[in-house]
């Protein structure tokens, strides 16, 4: 988990924020005046200020926000100009949106606030629907509203193209004033609460931000997104009352604190309309004692009486946003913040420290205890600034907003304080003379008097009549409170002893109840530094008792190598009752006794065999494998069985591993790490993976790696791709890249970014078979999906009556196998569900606004719409699961990452730095800095600009960058080098006809794509003075990825190999009899599958044995006797590293 | 670098080369050559000592032998203390091998406990690996296994088998990350200079300011005296200062006093 932020306030309006990660408060030094209150999403903050204006802290990412402007110039032709900007009177604008509809001229567009810069002019897109135009991107067609197409006919009459300008959010990491709207709003806001992202499916796209103003209405942000951060326009939210105080969950919760205590929940909130429809009533927890505040998270609220009292509801979820019923806690508070995973933090009434609720898991949301909070604030002296402002957030905070509403009317007094010396006269006088309360009190009547003989606005009268009694009596409690504070501040100059806070914000807070948090001790004492073990030391000391054991042995044992062993060694077997799927037809699981027994070799290695022993018409037989022989071990755990798969490469060829069920998963994990630990042992493999090692990724997302020898490319007998040894790496991935430097990233299904510790281990593999450095807990996200499928009749309409032919009404995607909600489980007991079912809108193909998608009938297309030809519909329903598990990965965070290249080969120094680039879940390209053999992780993403999000990438030997476009076409990146690290410019290199490219990996030389149907293409004519190469050749079908290899190696995952029962899909496949003379190679060897969804061989740079080489050179051309592809042996080569 | 799998395999194939001799007491029909055997420093005595007992009958008459026992430079050898501490507790200083002299008559009743077969061994070892889960896991473990997984952690043990005793006892040494390690560290220090057999008290891997407890701080607290005499903790230098918790998964040979060995040689 990465480290996050918890926001606070404290008395003097000062903001600070605490890092889950860190020790100490860091104070917000740039804040451009005290605020009232914040409120912190994961990628930005919200606040109030004291001039009752809202501010925006937009976190510095290292991917800008920007936005694409365009617009569109339009032209017809007429027999004089040719084309011309004169058009005909019912032609659109000259300048126009993409429908021509709207008027848009280049100078119309105007930045939306100061806090926006134009990255550059405008200019002409020249790309159209993923082909190059001809020069100054115009597009053709006959008349307006109509289909354009690049080439100019004899019949285009009219013509367009499109103007293309970005703007970009330059206000990162300051307080950014949300300027006001041209019709401003009537009154100060009171309150301010974000949430909400988690709405939409792509999270952190969408943030909801609610207000309340001093007159108690509600207003809602509209359009906040990740392109606009500021939003648009402000939109007020009819009430059923008068609200004091709201809070947003990060989900579909959002309730709010009335004026008389009660509290109202807003219903109706969906994707589809973030504002929700309707308010209900919730009674407070205690008649008598109003609430006064409350706070909600994913499926809690939490809420504090006017007496300061917690109280818990109970039953909140997304269906029933109201809950069942309120169960009173310990603890006296003011307010309370409920953060990511449900988490809560609050301000004690005493003390007003800021406390962590511990122990709040999802199975226990109402958490053990309070504890406080008592990490210092940084070396930062109390600023000493006026204690009105204390008076004033006292009063804001402690019960009655309507005290401080009386501050408000009388803007000289409560001005903010900038700095110390700016203090006004009139402040400072009052400053010194209270003594007791009554003073303040009286200045405050003074403040309500005047603002009543000023004639403020009309609200204020009502409000404050019916807040006078709690108003005066909180005066008199808080002055006397802010008095001695002021006593105490001018005495010691501001000396403080313990800070107090007025306000906390933990929903951008990402912690739970097993993160290690630092929050609560002081651990700055010299002695306990020393005494905090770094991973070094751990090694350090390792190695020294290592020596000292080696040592011990030697003196001990090196003269006595002759002595006979007390205990001879003998064969250890172990057995166990399992469940074999039998051989033979009908297939079934049988019960068998399952025995592994180890043994030494002759040469001291280990070795075993497995034995099965079954029945097989009432006599005994058995089936047996060797230790040896077994090149992988597959764990299947699903929901029935807890299975794993053993194969031999005999068994390979077949596509027919063993496949032996365990009673319990535990016994299963036990067999496995056993059998792995023997295999390895057996094959004298132990520890990390090398740096040639090959990666593959299983579609469960197990991670395997195998070792290359050199043969394994040897031309032209190299190993059997079916022999090689596979053996299990902790952790969860979809995606990994490699290359020969040891650096190895992955990227998980819910897009995280992970890098290889060098570790291994980890995940079932526990004790021996782990390192234990370098694991660490790995987390991942992904969907299920189930189908809920109706047909129309003519009396109802559509229904989830289908004919007696038709699919289950609940089903999967084929419709084959009955999915319900209910029955529908996580794919194996590791994962768990995190959210509930929740209609899936991003289905390709589109869908209409509650979700369907249409067709004729079941087998057939559909699409987003209803036309008089439907007679079906179906939707895609979502829930979310998670699995942890443990692996040697480290997170890489904050950028969701979809895809990831390495440099194949390796730098000449662990510091050089490797190139490595990315494409962000958005579809940015992303160049990470920093990547060295020492740090794999690098230090931060340089964003390259594209006009169009792109979806793969890849970068060569020689640095030459590829990458996909989503619209399916690929791009080149020019002049990249060490000393240019981004390159210039992108070359669109169209894709093959027809074909939409998905996938692109480069060699050294060679660069291969795959498209959406499943052909793996070779660019042909690549040369160093021409990277661009001519044209793409057919190489194979049924490819789904393709990895290149630094040496130009091809493998592939295939689908549809024959295997002897049926045909598989995901299987590693090696291209043989790539050569330079022949980069596209002979044939496949098929390697282990199905089942396989992922592999990456960029870090076997071994070269092949001299055998290779030698007949290499009979055939290749006299120029380039060495292995070397010819381009690169030209003097005026690109570099290679 | 070294790994964690490097150590335990150091610690479980530690040798110490024997010479096992017939006391001269011993009623014999001829001379009884000296036997010489590569005992495991992980192990107890009665498991690994039934050659030296076939060696040492062929010369005697059996109505002449009663239980077999050891003794060292006049020291009997508790069967029940692990090979490694009886060793580095008695006879660190000597001249390697290590001479051991076999008796079969006059049995210390004293000093000694009867030892009749080795299943009050794997009584007495399954007990301590009991006591040990207690403090580590509150027994939850070891309660978990089953009866034959107690089996392959003994047969490991008695056939000194690296990969079937740790294949069961990995999970006798597992614990929750965010808890740092195990509720108390089980640990024995065994003294030459003190009466009682052994200290052996509660003792957190972790302080109560949350810094991990060191060896230093484990001897601190049990036997100050230990510290202040010079060299106690030169012949580890740097042990002393790293966390007790990562000595324990490292060092431990069975769940039982994990660095006893190293203790006992330490104070010795």
């Amino acid at each position: 988990m990465p480290a996050s932020l918890l926001w606070a306030v404290d008395v003097h309006g000062r903001v600070y924020s605490l890092s889950s990660a860190g020790q100490q408060w860091e104070l917000g030094r740039d804040a451009p005046m005290e605020f009232k209150r914040v409120t912190a999403a994961q990628q930005c903050c919200w606040s109030l200020g004291c001039d009752s204006s809202i501010y925006l802290n937009v976190f510095a990412s290292d991917l800008p926000v920007r936005y694409k402007e365009e617009t569109y110039e339009n032209q017809r032709w007429n027999p004089v100009d040719g084309f011309s900007e004169r058009l005909l009177p019912s032609d659109r604008w000259q300048w126009s949106d993409v429908t021509g509809l709207q008027q848009q001229p280049l100078h119309s567009f105007q930045l939306p606030s100061s806090s926006w810069e134009w990255e550059g002019d405008w200019y002409v897109d020249e790309n159209f629907e993923g082909e190059p135009t001809e020069k100054e991107g115009w597009t053709y067609s006959i008349d307006f509203p109509s289909t354009y197409t690049k080439d100019k006919k004899w019949n285009s009459c009219v013509r367009r193209r499109r103007w293309i300008r970005y703007r970009r959010y330059k206000a990162m990491d300051t307080w950014a004033k949300i300027p006001s709207q041209p019709m401003s709003l009537p009154d100060p806001f009171s309150d301010i609460s974000c949430g909400g992202w988690e709405i939409s499916e792509e999270p952190g796209d969408r943030l909801s931000l609610w207000v309340v103003s001093l007159q108690g209405k509600v207003w809602f942000r509209e359009g906040i997104c990740h392109h606009n951060p500021e939003g648009s326009s402000w939109e007020e939210v009819p009430l059923p009352g008068e609200v004091v105080q709201i809070s947003c969950g990060p989900g579909d919760l959002v309730w709010a604190v009335l004026w008389e205590g009660k509290l109202i929940v807003r219903e109706g909130i969906t994707r589809d309309c973030p504002r929700g429809l309707s308010w209900a009533v919730v009674e407070c927890p205690s008649p008598e004692v109003g609430a006064i505040h409350v706070s909600v998270g994913n499926g809690v609220v939490w809420a504090v009486t006017k007496d300061n009292k917690v109280w818990f509801r109970r039953g909140v979820n997304s269906h029933n946003p109201c809950g069942s019923g309120w169960i009173s806690m310990v603890g006296e508070m003011i307010m309370i913040s409920v953060g990511l995973h449900d988490q809560v933090w609050a301000i004690g009434c005493e003390d007003r420290a800021v406390y962590f609720r511990q122990g709040v898991t999802s199975s226990e949301l109402s958490g053990k205890t309070w504890r406080a909070i008592s990490a210092p604030r940084d070396g930062e002296r109390c600023l000493c600034c006026g204690c009105f402002k204390h008076v004033m957030t006292i009063c804001l905070c402690s019960t009655a907003l309507d005290v401080f509403s009386l501050g408000m009317c009388k803007p000289s007094l409560w001005s903010p304080l900038k700095d110390v010396p700016s203090v006004t006269p009139a402040v400072l006088e009052e400053e010194v003379i209270p003594a007791d309360g009554e003073e303040i009190q009286l200045c405050a009547e003074e403040a309500l008097l005047s603002t009543e003989s000023r004639g403020g606005p009309q609200w204020s009268n009502v409000d404050l009549e019916e807040a006078q009694t709690g108003a005066v009596l909180d005066l008199a409690e808080t002055c006397s409170l802010s008095s001695v504070t002021t006593f105490t501040l001018t005495l010691e100059d501001g000396a403080e002893e313990h800070p107090m806070w007025a306000w906390v914000s933990g929903e951008g807070c990402s912690v739970d109840s097993s993160s290690q948090l630092n929050w609560f001790t002081v651990t700055q004492s010299v002695q306990s530094m020393s005494l905090s073990i770094s991973p070094a030391q751990t090694a350090a000391w390792r190695r020294q008792i290592f020596e000292q054991l080696s040592e011990r042995s030697r003196r001990e044992m090196d003269d006595f190598k002759h002595y006979e062993q007390a205990i001879e060694q003998s064969v250890w077997v172990k057995k166990g009752a399992m469940q074999w799927w039998r051989d033979w037809k009908p297939h079934k699981w049988i019960d068998v006794q399952f025995a592994f027994e180890q043994f030494s070799g002759p040469d001291g290695n280990k070795d075993g065999i497995l034995f099965i022993y079954y029945n097989y018409n009432e006599e005994k037989k058995y089936l047996h494998a060797f230790i040896n022989e077994v090149t992988i071990l597959v764990p299947v755990l699903n929901d029935s069985k807890h299975t794993f798969a053993i194969y031999t490469d005999e068994r390979t060829k077949q596509r027919w591993p063993i496949r032996v069920a365990a009673a319990t998963e535990l016994e299963m994990y036990d067999w496995l790490a056993l059998l792995s630990v023997s295999c390895c042992e057996s094959r004298g493999i132990q520890g990390p993976p090398s740096k040639q090692a090959i990666w593959s990724i299983t579609c469960k997302g197990d991670i395997f790696v195998s070792e290359p020898s050199p043969a394994l490319e040897a031309v032209p007998y190299p190993t059997p791709c079916d022999q090689m040894f596979w053996r299990q790496v902790g952790g969860h991935l979809r995606m990994g890249e490699c290359n020969s430097a040891g650096i190895v990233w992955g990227i998980g299904y819910d897009h995280t970014a992970w890098v290889y510790t060098g570790g291994y281990g980890g995940g079932f593999f526990q004790g021996l078979a782990s390192s234990t450095d370098n694991i660490y807990t790995q987390t991942d996200v992904k969907s299920v999906y189930i189908y809920e499928n109706q047909r129309w009749n003519p009396v109802s309409g559509y229904t989830s009556r289908g004919l007696p032919t038709d699919r289950y009404m609940w089903s999967n995607a084929s419709g084959l196998r009955e999915c319900t909600k209910t029955g529908t489980r996580p794919p194996s007991p590791h994962w768990t569900w995190i959210s509930d079912w929740a209609v899936d809108y991003s289905v390709s193909g589109g869908t209409d606004r509650e979700g369907w998608q249409y067709a004729a009938d079941f087998p057939a297309s559909f699409h987003g719409y209803k036309t008089m030809k439907d007679f079906v519909r179906r939707r895609r329903w979502a829930r979310k699961c998670k699995l942890t598990t443990t692996g040697p990965w480290q997170e890489i965070p904050p950028i969701p990452l979809i895809d990831v290249t390495v440099l194949p080969c390796g730098a000449q120094s662990s510091v050089d730095t490797i190139p490595l680039w990315a494409i962000s879940s958005k579809g940015d390209v992303l160049c990470r800095l920093g990547v060295s053999a020492k740090t794999p992780a690098g230090s931060s993403w340089l964003h390259v600009g594209t006009d169009q999000p792109f979806k793969s990438i890849s970068i060569g030997a020689a640095g030459q960058v590829w990458a996909i476009a989503r619209d399916g076409s690929a791009f080149h990146r020019g002049s990249v080098s060490p000393q240019n690290p981004a390159g210039d410019c992108w070359y669109h290199i169209p894709s093959p006809a027809k074909q939409k490219l998905k996938q692109v990996s480069v060699g050294r030389t060679s660069i291969c794509t795959v498209d959406e149907n499943g052909n793996l293409w070779y660019r042909q004519g690549v040369t160093p003075s021409y990277p661009q190469g001519s044209s793409w050749d057919h190489v194979s079908n049924n490819v789904r990825k393709v990895s290149m290899g630094p040496l130009d190696q091809i493998w592939i995952i295939a689908d549809k190999v024959q295997g002897s029962q049926s045909l598989s899909c995901g299987t590693v496949c090696h291209r043989l009899g790539v050569q330079p003379v022949d980069p596209k190679g002979q044939q496949w060897d098929y390697g282990i599958g199905g089942g396989w969804d992922h592999i990456t061989v960029r870090g076997n740079a071994m070269e092949p044995p001299r055998i290779g080489l030698l007949s290499q050179k009979d055939t290749a051309p006299p120029t380039s006797s060495s292995p070397l592809p010819i381009g690169i042996a030209e003097p005026n080569g690109t570099a290679v590293c | 670098m070294a790994d964690d799998k490097d150590v335990l395999r150091d610690v479980w194939f530690g040798r110490i080369p024997t010479c096992f001799t017939l006391n001269p007491d011993e009623v014999t029909e001829r001379e009884a050559e000296p036997y010489y055997l590569l005992l495991p420093r992980v192990s107890y005595l009665p498991l690994v000592t039934d050659k030296v007992k076939k060696h040492f009958l062929k010369v005697m008459r059996t109505e002449d032998v009663e239980e077999m026992w050891f003794e060292h430079e006049g020291t009997p050898l508790k069967w029940h203390y692990p090979i490694g501490v009886l060793f580095d507790f008695h006879a660190s200083n000597t001249v390697l091998p290590w001479s051991i002299t076999v008796h079969f008559k006059n049995f210390p009743d004293v000093d000694l406990l009867h030892c009749p077969t080795n299943s009050m061994v794997e009584a007495h070892f399954m007990s301590s690996i009991k006591e040990a889960d207690a403090l580590k896991h509150k027994s939850q473990v070891v309660n978990d296994m089953q009866k034959k997984d107690h089996k392959q952690l003994w047969m490991g043990l008695q056939n000194d088998k690296f990969d079937q005793f740790w294949a069961m006892n990995r999970k006798l040494m597992e614990y929750p990350t965010e808890e740092g390690g195990f509720r108390y560290i089980p640990f024995r220090i065994y003294q030459t200079t003190n009466d009682r057999p052994f200290i052996q008290r509660l003792f957190r891997p972790v302080s109560t300011e949350g810094n991990p407890h060191t060896l230093f701080d484990l001897l601190k607290e049990m036997c100050p005296d230990a510290l202040t005499k010079d060299g106690c903790l030169q012949h580890l230098p740097c042990l002393p200062w790293t966390s007790f918790m990562s000595l324990t998964l490292n060092l431990c040979f069975s769940s039982s006093p994990p660095p006893k060995v190293e203790s006992a040689s330490l104070l010795g």
